[in-house]
């Protein structure tokens, strides 16, 4: 996993509530049993008109126009701008990867939903929790302003619009730990084994049925 | 002692270690697996060198990309049929058992785990799919992960986590004919909101609860995801013992009284504190039908398809709005003049025994109307399908005019052959009537198996106590 330290990039707007991980990447492309090259059909079916399998050249689709990521303006964004309970529906991590392949390493949303929030840290990706009336506020400037980029400082936990106003944000300390580091938490996890090993022994006596 | 609940008795006991921030790792005590979410997790495993903890914690079988029909030939489509053989293998190299495609206990993941008592009381359950919040109704706390978690899981059977907060659904009173556990969660959806349980852990309680059967229960906390929970839970009673009781997995013996003394605690506790507490009246509850792409977009059959020019909220109007354009649907339609064209039972929500029962009952009898291109009952599991044939289930479908297909996920999420085409609208015992869900630019409104029954035999969407 990329260590996530500061992200400057191009903010996109995403302008709909309960995005779902369907909408992110439709099922058929689930049938993959790599982790990566999801990004070409990230938002599937909003960003093409007509119906994407896997094994299509994806260069020879016709685009929807009028889907946001599509706009030239917005071209190379790396910051994602969501509305509420972005994510929700599936636990497949195929959703963040699709996000990290195509080039977001930033979420900016009032809420996601549980599954996904987490799955995006385990893969380099900063979901950020900001109140609903600063989303609003980054709506509107993104709308206003091509090219609007905004800089997200991980160790700091501050969103830096370009006007020079910064935004503090929460992060969870084990996770921006994580996160900043590029860290897989197996690792992390495997230098307790003791504490796993004594916790077994115990609920053997506790629980035998378990084992 | 302090007063607990459910949720808090199942978490204290597997914490493993506790960190200064809250974060702790818990022990998993069943691991379940399928195709879909675990090829990478392996993958991983392999590159890093590692093994299983423990691979007797883990169960798997494929589900999502099995074809319902003409099993024998094996997998039509070169990519699906890859992911299930990189199941197989997978398994084989690291000696997890595995219910493969054409033994008779495969079956659709969360069908499967009560079925063969795999997954019990007071465990920790864990798999790579949100409808893991299925086994909750056994008094386990069960809940969906991701992909880089099933790799963690699997090579170190823990999980890293946060405790979540406490909420507690409570349905009271006693439901009205016709009215089942599908309808009872769809109302709670209706209620509080696809996010209404983000960050909760929710027990579902109260006397209409209580009164379900364990496979009513399942179909409750199966869609407690869809209310934003990452797991629900029902606490443990006699009717949960009773279904525990014999299954292949469940302990024997001595064994069986001394886990059984232990799930007899497995309730929350009188006093116990709440974080969000909501309570529906069971009298109050309808058939329900879902109208838009959320579930959370859901009516009572008797309602009409609501105007979007009444919603005050600007991203809610706008959603309302997309998903009418989406449904083919005009504001003020009753509910009860949408046709359909296929319809759909089965999935983890719907496909177990007392499911099919419930259709079959509404069949009998009667034949799918003319206007019905599909309609379709997949079983979930095998073991579910040979029950029903005993039982003659079969042939009432079949009579009726119903395909009586193979156990899978199939139109759930249409992974397989078996999906909606564009602009084809269905009555589905699912859980999801996200766009595109059952198929590109398929119109999905989920019911319970007696509504699906219902529509397939009057070709639209009707209040099944009146027919
Ligand atoms: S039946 Fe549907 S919801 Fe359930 S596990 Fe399969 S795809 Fe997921």
């Amino acid at each position: 996993m990329k260590p996530f330290k500061q992200v400057t990039g191009i903010v996109a707007p995403l302008d709909r509530a309960n995005v779902d991980t369907d909408a992110i990447i439709p099922k058929q492309f689930l049938k993959s049993i790599k982790r990566s090259g999801f990004g070409p059909n990230l938002f599937d079916g909003w960003r093409y008109l007509d119906h994407g399998e896997p094994g299509m050249d994806n260069a020879k689709r016709p685009l929807n126009p009028d889907f946001v990521l599509n706009q030239p303006r917005y071209k190379g964004a790396s910051v994602l701008l969501a509305r509420e309970n972005f994510g929700c529906g599936s636990s497949r991590e195929h959703a963040p990867w699709a996000l990290e392949d195509f080039g977001f390493r930033v979420i900016i949303a009032p809420s996601y939903a549980d599954i996904f929030f987490n799955n995006c840290f385990k893969n380099g990706i900063l979901p950020i929790v900001l109140a609903a009336d600063k989303v609003d506020v980054l709506f509107k400037e993104t709308l206003a302003t091509p090219g609007y980029s905004l800089t997200v400082d991980l160790p700091a936990q501050t969103i830096r619009r370009p006007n020079g106003q910064e935004w503090a944000f929460e992060v969870e300390s084990f996770r921006k730990y994580c996160l900043e580091n590029g860290l897989d938490d197996i690792g992390l996890t495997l230098q307790h084994v003791d504490d796993i090993r004594r916790y077994e022994e115990r609920r053997k006596n506790e629980a035998p049925w378990l084992f | 002692m302090a007063a607990k609940t459910l949720y808090d008795k199942i978490w204290d006991a597997h914490i493993v270690r506790q960190n200064d921030d809250g974060v702790c790792t818990i022990y998993i005590d069943r691991h379940l697996v399928h195709e879909v979410t675990s090829p990478q997790a392996f993958e991983g495993l392999r590159l890093a060198g590692r093994k299983p903890w423990r691979a007797a914690a883990n169960l798997a079988t494929p589900d999502h990309n099995v074809p319902t029909t003409d099993r024998a030939r094996g997998i039509a489509d070169p990519i699906s049929r890859l992911q299930v053989e990189t199941l197989d293998n997978n398994c084989e190299t690291f000696g997890i058992t595995e219910f493969r495609m054409n033994d008779p206990r495969q079956g659709i993941v969360h069908v499967i785990g009560p079925e063969q008592g795999a997954t019990l009381p007071g465990m920790t359950v864990v798999c790579g799919d949100s409808h893991t919040s299925t086994h909750g109704a056994l008094g386990a706390l069960a809940q969906g992960i991701g992909t880089s978690e099933v790799e963690h899981v699997l090579a170190t059977q823990c999980l890293i986590q946060k405790k979540s907060k406490n909420m507690r659904v409570s349905v009271e009173g006693q439901l009205g004919a016709g009215v089942t556990a599908k309808d009872i969660v769809l109302a709670i959806i209706g209620e509080i909101g696809t996010a209404g349980g983000t960050g909760y852990a929710i027990e579902f309680a109260g006397s209409a609860i209580r009164a379900l059967s364990v496979e009513g229960r399942m179909t409750v906390c199966n869609m407690a995801i869809e209310a934003g929970a990452r797991c629900g839970l029902v606490g443990v009673d006699n009717k949960t013992i009773e279904y525990v009781k014999g299954r292949p997995f469940a302990p024997k013996g001595d064994l069986w009284d001394k886990a059984v003394a232990a799930w007899r605690d497995l309730h929350t506790d009188d006093g116990a504190a709440f974080d969000r507490e909501v309570t529906l009246r069971a009298e109050d509850i309808k058939p329900q039908v879902t109208w838009g792409t959320s579930p959370e977009m859901v009516l009572p059959i008797d309602g009409r398809v609501p105007d979007p020019a009444r919603e005050a909220n600007a991203v809610k109007k706008e959603g309302m709005q997309r998903a009418l354009e989406y449904m083919g649907l005009d504001a003020g339609t009753p509910m009860t003049d949408i046709a359909v064209d296929k319809v759909f039972i089965g999935s983890c929500t719907n496909s177990r025994i007392e499911d099919l029962r419930a259709a079959a009952a509404v069949a009998k009898g009667r034949k799918v109307a003319a206007n019905v291109k599909l309609a379709m009952v997949v079983p979930g599991s095998g073991l579910v399908k040979q029950q029903a044939e005993r039982e003659g289930l079969d042939k009432i479908f079949v009579e009726a005019g119903f395909e009586w297909r193979d156990p899978g996920c199939s139109m759930c999420l249409a992974m397989n052959a078996d999906r909606l085409s564009p602009g084809e609208r269905c009555a589905s015992t699912s859980n999801r009537n996200f766009e595109g869900r059952q198929g590109h630019g398929g119109r999905t409104h989920l019911v319970s198996p007696a509504m699906a029954a219902a529509a397939a035999v009057c070709g639209h969407f009707v209040d099944v106590r009146k027919i």
